[in-house]
Protein backbone atom coordinates (compact mmCIF):
# COMPACT_ATOMS: atom_id res chain seq x y z
CA UNK A 1 0.00 0.00 0.00
CA UNK A 2 2.87 2.39 0.75
CA UNK A 3 0.89 4.66 3.07
CA UNK A 4 -0.49 4.44 6.58
CA UNK A 5 -4.28 4.83 6.95
CA UNK A 6 -3.93 6.25 10.46
CA UNK A 7 -1.63 9.03 9.26
CA UNK A 8 -3.92 9.81 6.32
CA UNK A 9 -6.96 9.93 8.64
CA UNK A 10 -5.20 12.16 11.16
CA UNK A 11 -3.82 14.46 8.46
CA UNK A 12 -7.21 14.72 6.76
CA UNK A 13 -8.98 15.53 10.03
CA UNK A 14 -6.36 18.16 10.90
CA UNK A 15 -6.85 19.72 7.47
CA UNK A 16 -10.64 19.70 7.80
CA UNK A 17 -10.40 21.19 11.29
CA UNK A 18 -7.95 23.90 10.28
CA UNK A 19 -10.00 25.05 7.31
CA UNK A 20 -13.27 24.88 9.29
CA UNK A 21 -11.75 26.94 12.12
CA UNK A 22 -10.50 29.52 9.66
CA UNK A 23 -13.93 29.77 8.02
CA UNK A 24 -15.67 30.15 11.39
CA UNK A 25 -13.21 32.90 12.30
CA UNK A 26 -13.95 34.76 9.07
CA UNK A 27 -17.70 34.44 9.58
CA UNK A 28 -17.39 35.80 13.13
CA UNK A 29 -15.52 38.82 11.78
CA UNK A 30 -18.34 39.40 9.30
CA UNK A 31 -20.92 39.06 12.09
CA UNK A 32 -18.97 41.54 14.21
CA UNK A 33 -19.29 44.20 11.51
CA UNK A 34 -22.99 43.48 10.95
CA UNK A 35 -23.50 43.57 14.71
CA UNK A 36 -21.89 47.02 14.97
CA UNK A 37 -24.08 48.28 12.12
CA UNK A 38 -27.15 47.01 13.96
CA UNK A 39 -25.84 48.69 17.11
CA UNK A 40 -25.35 51.96 15.27
CA UNK A 41 -28.88 51.73 13.93
CA UNK A 42 -30.09 51.28 17.49
CA UNK A 43 -28.01 54.30 18.59
CA UNK A 44 -29.56 56.40 15.81
CA UNK A 45 -33.12 55.39 16.71
CA UNK A 46 -32.49 56.24 20.35
CA UNK A 47 -31.24 59.66 19.24
CA UNK A 48 -34.33 60.04 17.03
CA UNK A 49 -36.51 59.29 20.06
CA UNK A 50 -34.82 62.27 21.70
CA UNK A 51 -35.67 64.48 18.73
CA UNK A 52 -32.54 64.23 16.60
CA UNK A 53 -33.63 63.27 13.06
CA UNK A 54 -32.00 60.35 11.27
CA UNK A 55 -30.10 61.32 8.16
CA UNK A 56 -31.33 59.03 5.32
CA UNK A 57 -27.92 59.12 3.65
CA UNK A 58 -26.43 57.64 6.82
CA UNK A 59 -28.93 54.77 6.65
CA UNK A 60 -28.01 54.21 2.99
CA UNK A 61 -24.32 53.87 3.92
CA UNK A 62 -25.19 51.40 6.67
CA UNK A 63 -27.36 49.31 4.34
CA UNK A 64 -24.51 49.17 1.84
CA UNK A 65 -22.08 48.14 4.60
CA UNK A 66 -24.37 45.29 5.70
CA UNK A 67 -24.93 44.16 2.09
CA UNK A 68 -21.16 44.12 1.56
CA UNK A 69 -20.68 41.85 4.56
CA UNK A 70 -23.54 39.58 3.46
CA UNK A 71 -21.84 39.20 0.07
CA UNK A 72 -18.59 38.42 1.84
CA UNK A 73 -20.22 35.81 4.09
CA UNK A 74 -21.97 34.27 1.09
CA UNK A 75 -18.61 33.81 -0.65
CA UNK A 76 -17.09 32.27 2.48
CA UNK A 77 -20.03 29.87 2.89
CA UNK A 78 -19.97 28.85 -0.77
CA UNK A 79 -16.31 27.95 -0.34
CA UNK A 80 -17.14 26.07 2.85
CA UNK A 81 -19.87 24.10 1.08
CA UNK A 82 -17.56 23.21 -1.82
CA UNK A 83 -14.84 22.22 0.61
CA UNK A 84 -17.22 20.04 2.65
CA UNK A 85 -18.36 18.25 -0.52
CA UNK A 86 -14.79 17.62 -1.67
CA UNK A 87 -14.77 14.51 0.51
CA UNK A 88 -17.90 13.06 -1.21
CA UNK A 89 -15.96 11.23 -3.89
CA UNK A 90 -12.75 9.39 -3.12
CA UNK A 91 -11.76 9.52 -6.78
CA UNK A 92 -12.81 11.97 -9.49
CA UNK A 93 -11.57 13.90 -12.51
CA UNK A 94 -10.72 17.39 -11.32
CA UNK A 95 -9.80 20.58 -13.10
CA UNK A 96 -6.39 21.40 -11.67
CA UNK A 97 -6.59 25.13 -12.40
CA UNK A 98 -9.90 25.42 -10.55
CA UNK A 99 -8.60 23.32 -7.66
CA UNK A 100 -5.51 25.51 -7.26
CA UNK A 101 -7.60 28.68 -7.38
CA UNK A 102 -9.87 27.16 -4.74
CA UNK A 103 -6.94 26.22 -2.51
CA UNK A 104 -5.66 29.78 -2.83
CA UNK A 105 -9.08 31.06 -1.71
CA UNK A 106 -9.25 28.62 1.21
CA UNK A 107 -5.79 29.62 2.43
CA UNK A 108 -6.11 33.36 1.77
CA UNK A 109 -6.51 34.11 5.46
CA UNK A 110 -3.37 32.11 6.36
CA UNK A 111 -1.43 34.02 3.70
CA UNK A 112 -2.79 37.34 4.98
CA UNK A 113 -1.78 36.43 8.55
CA UNK A 114 1.79 36.00 7.30
CA UNK A 115 1.69 38.96 4.92
CA UNK A 116 2.57 36.58 2.08
CA UNK A 117 1.19 37.15 -1.41
CA UNK A 118 0.34 34.09 -3.49
CA UNK A 119 0.38 34.45 -7.28
CA UNK A 120 -0.82 31.86 -9.77
CA UNK A 121 0.59 31.09 -13.20
CA UNK A 122 -2.00 28.77 -14.66
CA UNK A 123 -2.23 27.35 -18.17
CA UNK A 124 -4.84 29.00 -20.38
CA UNK A 125 -6.46 25.65 -21.20
CA UNK A 126 -8.00 23.46 -18.52
CA UNK A 127 -5.99 20.54 -17.21
CA UNK A 128 -8.00 17.61 -15.89
CA UNK A 129 -6.47 14.85 -13.80
CA UNK A 130 -7.94 11.78 -12.12
CA UNK A 131 -7.29 12.12 -8.41
CA UNK A 132 -8.65 12.00 -4.87
CA UNK A 133 -9.98 15.61 -4.62
CA UNK A 134 -9.85 16.03 -0.84
CA UNK A 135 -6.38 14.55 -0.46
CA UNK A 136 -5.08 16.59 -3.38
CA UNK A 137 -6.32 19.78 -1.72
CA UNK A 138 -4.81 18.62 1.56
CA UNK A 139 -1.42 18.09 -0.10
CA UNK A 140 -1.60 21.40 -1.99
CA UNK A 141 -2.40 23.25 1.24
CA UNK A 142 0.50 21.60 3.08
CA UNK A 143 2.89 22.44 0.24
CA UNK A 144 1.61 26.01 0.10
CA UNK A 145 1.92 26.33 3.86
CA UNK A 146 5.54 25.19 3.67
CA UNK A 147 6.18 27.48 0.69
CA UNK A 148 4.86 30.44 2.68
CA UNK A 149 7.19 29.54 5.57
CA UNK A 150 10.09 29.44 3.10
CA UNK A 151 9.20 32.62 1.20
CA UNK A 152 11.92 34.64 2.98
CA UNK A 153 11.94 38.43 3.02
CA UNK A 154 10.23 38.66 -0.37
CA UNK A 155 7.04 37.16 1.12
CA UNK A 156 5.76 36.14 -2.28
CA UNK A 157 5.02 32.61 -3.48
CA UNK A 158 4.18 31.74 -7.07
CA UNK A 159 2.41 28.56 -8.11
CA UNK A 160 3.19 27.73 -11.73
CA UNK A 161 1.32 24.88 -13.37
CA UNK A 162 2.58 23.09 -16.45
CA UNK A 163 1.54 19.97 -18.32
CA UNK A 164 3.86 17.24 -19.56
CA UNK A 165 2.94 14.12 -21.54
CA UNK A 166 2.04 12.04 -18.48
CA UNK A 167 1.87 14.47 -15.61
CA UNK A 168 0.87 17.86 -14.31
CA UNK A 169 3.61 19.80 -12.56
CA UNK A 170 3.00 22.40 -9.89
CA UNK A 171 6.03 24.49 -9.02
CA UNK A 172 5.95 26.43 -5.76
CA UNK A 173 8.44 29.17 -6.54
CA UNK A 174 10.07 32.08 -4.79
CA UNK A 175 11.26 30.11 -1.77
CA UNK A 176 14.23 32.38 -1.00
CA UNK A 177 14.07 31.43 2.68
CA UNK A 178 14.56 27.70 2.13
CA UNK A 179 16.98 27.08 5.01
CA UNK A 180 18.64 23.83 6.15
CA UNK A 181 16.36 23.87 9.20
CA UNK A 182 13.24 24.06 7.06
CA UNK A 183 14.50 21.39 4.71
CA UNK A 184 14.69 18.99 7.66
CA UNK A 185 10.95 19.37 8.23
CA UNK A 186 9.66 18.84 4.70
CA UNK A 187 8.29 16.60 3.37
CA UNK A 188 7.09 15.17 6.68
CA UNK A 189 5.18 11.90 7.15
CA UNK A 190 1.97 13.78 6.37
CA UNK A 191 3.11 14.87 2.91
CA UNK A 192 4.80 11.53 2.23
CA UNK A 193 1.63 9.59 2.97
CA UNK A 194 -0.51 11.93 0.87
CA UNK A 195 1.97 11.61 -2.00
CA UNK A 196 1.67 7.82 -1.74
CA UNK A 197 -2.14 7.94 -1.71
CA UNK A 198 -2.17 10.21 -4.77
CA UNK A 199 0.61 8.38 -6.62
CA UNK A 200 2.37 11.73 -6.80
CA UNK A 201 5.98 12.79 -6.56
CA UNK A 202 7.59 15.78 -4.87
CA UNK A 203 11.10 17.21 -5.07
CA UNK A 204 12.60 20.07 -3.13
CA UNK A 205 15.11 22.05 -5.15
CA UNK A 206 16.86 24.58 -2.88
CA UNK A 207 19.18 25.90 -5.59
CA UNK A 208 16.15 26.81 -7.72
CA UNK A 209 14.29 28.02 -4.61
CA UNK A 210 11.28 25.84 -5.39
CA UNK A 211 9.43 22.65 -4.70
CA UNK A 212 7.93 20.68 -7.55
CA UNK A 213 4.85 18.51 -7.21
CA UNK A 214 4.15 16.07 -10.03
CA UNK A 215 0.70 14.53 -10.39
CA UNK A 216 0.06 11.65 -12.75
CA UNK A 217 -2.50 12.27 -15.49
CA UNK A 218 -3.27 8.59 -15.68
CA UNK A 219 -4.12 7.22 -12.26
CA UNK A 220 -4.79 7.93 -8.61
CA UNK B 1 -12.57 63.84 30.61
CA UNK B 2 -13.23 61.27 27.92
CA UNK B 3 -11.69 57.81 27.86
CA UNK B 4 -8.71 57.60 25.51
CA UNK B 5 -8.75 54.32 23.62
CA UNK B 6 -6.55 52.71 20.98
CA UNK B 7 -8.46 50.25 18.80
CA UNK B 8 -6.39 47.78 16.77
CA UNK B 9 -7.83 45.54 14.06
CA UNK B 10 -6.88 44.68 10.48
CA UNK B 11 -10.56 44.90 9.41
CA UNK B 12 -10.94 48.52 8.33
CA UNK B 13 -14.75 48.25 8.07
CA UNK B 14 -14.84 47.09 11.69
CA UNK B 15 -12.57 49.92 12.84
CA UNK B 16 -14.64 52.57 11.07
CA UNK B 17 -17.96 51.62 12.60
CA UNK B 18 -16.51 51.00 16.06
CA UNK B 19 -14.91 54.45 16.02
CA UNK B 20 -18.25 56.04 15.11
CA UNK B 21 -20.10 54.23 17.89
CA UNK B 22 -17.42 54.76 20.53
CA UNK B 23 -17.00 58.45 19.70
CA UNK B 24 -20.78 58.83 19.96
CA UNK B 25 -20.34 57.59 23.54
CA UNK B 26 -17.84 60.35 24.20
CA UNK B 27 -14.63 58.35 23.84
CA UNK B 28 -11.46 59.63 22.21
CA UNK B 29 -10.56 56.81 19.81
CA UNK B 30 -7.37 56.25 17.82
CA UNK B 31 -6.91 53.30 15.48
CA UNK B 32 -4.16 51.08 14.10
CA UNK B 33 -4.38 48.33 11.50
CA UNK B 34 -1.43 46.34 12.83
CA UNK B 35 0.09 45.42 16.19
CA UNK B 36 3.40 46.91 15.04
CA UNK B 37 1.80 50.32 14.46
CA UNK B 38 -0.05 50.04 17.77
CA UNK B 39 3.22 49.34 19.61
CA UNK B 40 4.72 52.52 18.21
CA UNK B 41 1.64 54.48 19.26
CA UNK B 42 1.63 53.28 22.88
CA UNK B 43 5.25 54.33 23.20
CA UNK B 44 4.44 57.95 22.37
CA UNK B 45 0.89 58.32 23.66
CA UNK B 46 -0.90 57.41 26.87
CA UNK B 47 -4.14 55.43 26.52
CA UNK B 48 -6.69 54.34 29.09
CA UNK B 49 -7.09 51.08 27.19
CA UNK B 50 -5.89 49.28 24.09
CA UNK B 51 -8.43 47.01 22.41
CA UNK B 52 -6.77 44.60 20.02
CA UNK B 53 -7.96 41.78 17.79
CA UNK B 54 -6.43 38.47 18.78
CA UNK B 55 -5.57 37.33 15.26
CA UNK B 56 -3.69 39.93 13.29
CA UNK B 57 -1.20 39.64 10.43
CA UNK B 58 2.41 39.06 11.47
CA UNK B 59 1.89 39.39 15.22
CA UNK B 60 -0.80 37.47 17.13
CA UNK B 61 -2.54 38.68 20.26
CA UNK B 62 -0.27 36.75 22.64
CA UNK B 63 2.87 38.30 21.15
CA UNK B 64 1.33 41.77 20.95
CA UNK B 65 0.13 41.57 24.55
CA UNK B 66 3.61 40.58 25.76
CA UNK B 67 5.16 43.48 23.81
CA UNK B 68 2.60 45.97 25.15
CA UNK B 69 3.18 44.87 28.74
CA UNK B 70 6.95 44.96 28.27
CA UNK B 71 6.77 48.46 26.84
CA UNK B 72 4.04 49.78 29.18
CA UNK B 73 3.46 47.43 32.15
CA UNK B 74 0.55 49.53 33.42
CA UNK B 75 -1.31 49.53 30.12
CA UNK B 76 -4.79 47.98 30.14
CA UNK B 77 -5.19 45.64 27.18
CA UNK B 78 -8.51 44.12 26.12
CA UNK B 79 -8.34 41.37 23.52
CA UNK B 80 -11.10 40.80 20.99
CA UNK B 81 -11.32 37.35 19.48
CA UNK B 82 -13.60 35.42 17.16
CA UNK B 83 -13.45 32.35 19.39
CA UNK B 84 -12.56 32.33 23.05
CA UNK B 85 -12.00 29.27 25.21
CA UNK B 86 -11.65 29.32 28.98
CA UNK B 87 -8.03 28.16 28.60
CA UNK B 88 -7.29 31.07 26.28
CA UNK B 89 -8.97 33.53 28.66
CA UNK B 90 -6.91 32.27 31.62
CA UNK B 91 -3.71 32.37 29.61
CA UNK B 92 -4.12 35.97 28.41
CA UNK B 93 -5.17 37.18 31.85
CA UNK B 94 -2.06 35.57 33.30
CA UNK B 95 -0.11 37.52 30.70
CA UNK B 96 -1.64 40.72 32.05
CA UNK B 97 -4.65 41.36 29.82
CA UNK B 98 -7.60 43.10 31.44
CA UNK B 99 -9.98 40.73 29.69
CA UNK B 100 -10.72 38.89 26.49
CA UNK B 101 -14.06 39.52 24.77
CA UNK B 102 -15.61 37.42 22.05
CA UNK B 103 -16.68 38.91 18.71
CA UNK B 104 -19.35 40.03 17.98
CA UNK B 105 -18.86 42.10 21.11
CA UNK B 106 -21.51 43.93 23.07
CA UNK B 107 -20.39 47.57 23.09
CA UNK B 108 -21.94 48.05 26.52
CA UNK B 109 -19.70 45.30 27.90
CA UNK B 110 -16.70 46.79 26.12
CA UNK B 111 -17.53 50.23 27.52
CA UNK B 112 -17.69 48.78 31.05
CA UNK B 113 -14.25 47.26 30.54
CA UNK B 114 -12.87 50.58 29.33
CA UNK B 115 -14.29 52.27 32.43
CA UNK B 116 -12.66 49.54 34.55
CA UNK B 117 -9.37 50.30 32.82
CA UNK B 118 -9.73 54.02 33.52
CA UNK B 119 -10.45 53.31 37.17
CA UNK B 120 -7.21 51.36 37.45
CA UNK B 121 -5.07 54.28 36.23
Amino acid sequence: MGWKPEIITETGLQFFGRISASISHEIKNVLAIINENAGLLEDLTLMADRGQPIDPSRLKIMAAAVQKQIGRADGILKNMNRFAHSIDETAADVDLNQTIEFVKALTARFAAMRNVSVDLQLPTSSLTIPTAPFFLMNLLCLCLDFAMSASGDEKRVELAVAETENSAQIRFQGLAGLTEELLKTFPSDREKNLLAVLGADLTVEPEREEIVLRLSKNNV
Amino acid sequence: MSAKVLLVDDEKDFLDIMVERMEARGMDVSTACSAEDALKMVQTESYDAVIIDFLMPEMDGFSALKMFKKSRPDLSVILLTANVTEEKRIEVIKLGALDVIEKPADLNVLTQKIEEARARK
